[in-house]
Order: structure tokens, then sequence, then C-alpha cells
């Protein structure tokens, strides 16, 4: 079982306390929220990336040389 | 002259923790400032702040540089707020971490801020400035600062000062 560890300022008294089942839980739901946001995330940049990539393609078909299109 | 940056606790990991919880703060101070060096179990983990153990009302938005380029996001989670991000690409390696929050004992809102980075010997290692508010008027007493799917490397340590402003 996890634990986390508190401090008190007051006494710098320090208590190692194992996580309870509700803790564990919600943990494991940030959890999943959070590498549902980090896909999303991951894969709006990767799409951004690549339509720049692509874009970058298509202009360079037309005729501009790279200094013109990093110009742009 | 500022009674400048008193340290209030100090602690490094013995062993590896789900989260770490500074409680009973002094009330005799005017901000906080809390200086981390932090290994997560976790690559690619997000690091985030909770104040008073409350786990709603939290809003943030981030500035990255990620070594070749710079972006922005606004995390989505309200029950906790965002700070850093660790990496494991290279071991026995810390990323590094400030969090400021300013008029802690007030009865408004609180703003902090964060200013992290990764730690790693390749190209990409995000640099991750944060500005966060919690919307809550109760001073804070307790701060907490966790990973949101791994835990807290042995040796990660925390130091919590607090900065009167005369």
């Amino acid at each position: 079982m996890p634990t986390k560890l508190i401090i008190n300022c007051e006494t710098g008294e320090q208590t190692e306390v194992e996580l309870t089942a509700e803790e564990v839980a919600q943990r494991e739901a940030d959890a999943a929220a959070y590498a549902t946001q980090k896909a999303e995330q991951d894969a709006a940049e990767a799409a951004k990336a690549a339509a720049k990539a692509s874009a970058e393609a298509k202009l360079a078909k037309l005729g501009l040389t790279a200094e013109e299109i990093s110009a742009l | 002259m500022a009674y400048s940056y008193k340290l209030i606790e100090a602690k490094t990991l013995g062993s590896t923790a789900a989260s770490i919880t500074f409680n009973s703060i002094p009330q005799t101070y005017t901000d906080l400032n809390v200086l981390c060096s932090i290994r997560g179990s976790t690559n690619g983990d997000g690091i985030y702040v909770q104040f008073n153990g409350n786990t709603s009302s939290y809003s943030v938005r981030q500035l990255f540089g990620d070594g070749s380029s710079v972006a922005s996001n606004t995390p989505g989670q309200t029950n906790y707020g965002t700070i850093g991000y660790t990496t494991t690409v290279t071991s026995n390696t810390f990323g590094n971490l400030s969090i400021y929050v300013p008029n802690y004992t007030s009865s408004n809102n609180k703003s902090y801020s964060a200013d992290s980075v990764q730690e790693a010997n390749q190209t990409q290692a995000y640099m991750n400035l944060v500005a966060g508010l919690w919307s809550n008027s109760s001073a804070i007493t307790s701060l907490t600062i966790a990973c949101q799917v791994g835990n807290l490397e042995t040796n990660s340590t925390f130091y919590l000062y607090g900065i009167k402003s005369s």
C-alpha cells in the first residue's frame, strides 16, 4: 500500500501513513483522468506537427525555398 | 530589511512516498516558497499541489519550453493544481521545482506560481511556468505535493520557506 508523509511544521513530527482505500481509489481516478488528458494533448501536438510538415511540403512543391518557408 | 527566507521545514525522502504534506504551517509569514528536487517513479508524470487537503477550485495556465519549441496548456483538472512534470529518462537525475504562494494567510482567493525544469540528457526536457489559482478564501495551513500517477522517489528533497514582507 502506498504511503503519504506528513510533516507537522509546529512540532517537526513526521508521520508516514498508509493511504486509505478511498485515497487509493481517488488516486487511480486522478491517474486515469490525467492519462486521458495527456493523450489528448499529445495527439493535438502530433496533429499540429503533422499539419505543419504537410503545409511545408506543399509549399516546397510550389517552389518555395526552405528559407522562404521559414520566413512565413 | 525584509525578513526573507526563513526555513520552516526540510525533508529528504528516505523511502518512496505517494505525497508529502507540510501541515500546521505557521501563520506568521507573508509568503511561502517551496523548493523541491524531485524524481518521480513514472516518466512524464504530472506533479501537483493541494492546499489544506482541499480537492476543488484549482485552475492553472502553463507555459512550456521543451528544448525545440514553446507551447501553452490549460489542464482540465480542478481537484489539484499541476505544477510540473517528472522524467525518468536519465537515471539518478532529479528535476527542480519552485512553488511561490504569496499572501497565504489572507482571506482572498490564493494565487500561486510554479517554475520547474526536468533534467534529462537529451534534447527534450520540459521547462514549465505555471500561474495557478486556488479559489478559496481560507488561510493556507497545509500544503501537499504529489505525483498524479506514480510516487515521489527516495532522495527527493523539499524545503519550505516562510518569507516576511517587512
